[in-house]
């Protein structure tokens, strides 16, 4: 399969590509490592008439502490994240995650905030990063604006970010105290998207959470941020009838439809089991890390 | 491009896959086209050491890189050991996914000189035989890796066992 063709820039430097985007940006995709872009290109669903390819701008490869989070750069490629010693130690949710994510090949050239501006709903990264309430940073000629994650998505394939934007960077906050998480992913096979798949992330004050995240892929338009749910947790201890009520309420937040995958019924239900295992496991690992 | 430790230097357009720019531009037609969704892993190459899917980048992306094909794995008639092991483990049926195993393997190979079967399975969890001859295929990355550390053992023999690697 060949993509349709289209013109090709490949900036050294982030002022060239911002200008580039500046003049041509509403016929242009932005590409990292191309993982989600080039199968679309291929399919010819997406048909830009300019491919400005970022790869080559130095800098943006950076996985590093940075004012009370931990801020991953553009061209962070999944299998940087699989390998950080920093992110296992600060979110090991992430580093855990990774392993659902595509398959190794893909892994060692798709990058993190490549797939969560593509913004694909069935994508794992978008619901990690709601749980995780990450925040984007935007470049443009403008200067930079700082999204929150919470809003981004819009639709399937849809964001916020302007034609004239270069996300150079996602930043999460580094967890304080005793926290855990967990990502849950039910999946045909390796590699496969999602039918169902969970986020959960909680900090815990003596017994009690403090911060609680849930996020949902492939049940919705979007990721979805189960934000019900997460209120429901919080100043609660974790015990099996508030985490009952949780894992309904973002069952309840669930929007699935019938597929070839499984029945929206059904995989209403995976949401519901994935935010109860998934909250005592994070709960286990909190307890570890206070331990 | 650097393919197989060799310069390489083409006009092509923006569109054209490092897979069809291998095969077609290069005639280096080992690396195979399976799936063409970025799903099989027949089209694995190496790309600045990382084991990638051909078929799923662009030629141009590749501009200035160093490519490894699995022509480039033995070293004039001396097989690589991964490529030994292959053929001692009858690590292959029709053979269609076996450029691509040996790609993703040989980069675990280097990485993780002793791999269990755990690690080997991860390792090629991107490739998929369609002969289903997985067991055999571990068993061969396993004779890679004894034949590897019984070289290093023995450097005399490292000559002949070292292949392209």
């Amino acid at each position: 399969m060949f993509p349709a063709a289209f013109d090709y820039e490949a900036p050294s430097t982030l002022t060239e590509a911002l200008s580039i985007l500046k003049q041509r940006g509403d016929d242009a995709k932005v590409m990292a490592g191309g993982q989600s872009l080039i199968p679309l290109l291929k399919l010819r669903f997406a048909q830009p008439q300019l491919i400005v390819d970022i790869a080559r701008i130095p800098g943006l490869a950076d996985i590093k502490r940075d004012d009370g989070h931990v801020r991953i750069g553009a061209l962070a490629r999944h299998v940087d994240i699989e390998r950080s010693r920093e992110l296992a130690k600060l979110l090991p949710l992430m580093v855990e995650a990774v392993h659902w994510i595509a398959d190794p090949l893909v892994r060692n050239r798709g990058t993190l905030v490549g797939s969560v501006c593509h913004a694909d709903p069935s994508g794992d990264w978008g619901s990690i990063m709601l749980a995780l309430n990450a925040e984007l940073v935007a470049q443009s000629n403008k200067g930079e604006r700082v999204i929150p994650i919470d809003g981004f998505f819009q639709g399937p394939f849809t964001t916020t970010l302007r034609p004239d934007e270069i996300v150079t960077a996602i930043r999460i906050p580094v967890p304080s105290g005793s926290a855990g998480g967990s990502y849950h992913k039910l999946e045909r096979r390796v590699g496969d998207f999602a039918t169902v798949a969970v986020s959960v992330q909680v900090e815990l004050d003596g017994r009690k959470v403090k911060k609680a995240g849930i996020g949902l892929t492939s049940v919705g338009a979007t990721n979805l941020k189960a934000k019900q749910a997460e209120q429901a947790l919080i100043g609660h201890e974790l015990n099996d009838q508030v985490i009952a009520e949780a894992a309904k309420l973002a069952a309840d937040a669930a929007e699935p439809k019938d597929d070839i995958r499984g029945s929206a019924a059904y995989k209403k239900d995976v949401v519901r089991v994935f935010v109860q295992r998934g909250l005592k496991a994070a709960l286990a690992r909190a307890q570890e890390v206070r331990a | 491009m650097r393919v197989n430790g060799v310069e390489r230097s083409a006009d092509v357009e923006p569109r054209v896959l490092l897979v069809d720019f291998l095969r077609s531009n290069l005639l280096l037609t080992g690396t195979h086209v399976g799936c063409d969704t970025t799903s099989c892993g027949a089209c694995t190459v190496r790309m600045d050491g990382d084991p990638v899917k051909s078929c799923t980048v662009l030629a141009v992306q590749a501009e200035g890189r160093e490519i490894k094909t699995v022509e480039g794995l033995a070293n004039g008639a001396a097989l690589a050991p991964i490529q030994v092991g292959f053929h001692e483990e009858h690590g292959l049926q029709c053979g269609f996914c076996t450029p691509g195993m040996m790609m993703v393997t040989s980069a675990l190979l280097e990485r993780n000189p002793n791999p269990t079967d755990d690690d080997i399975r991860w390792a090629i969890s991107g490739n998929i035989c369609r002969c289903t001859g997985y067991m055999n295929i571990v068993k061969a990355v396993k004779y890679a890796a004894q034949m590897q550390s019984e070289a290093a053992k023995a450097p005399e023999h490292a000559a002949v066992a070292g292949g392209g690697e």
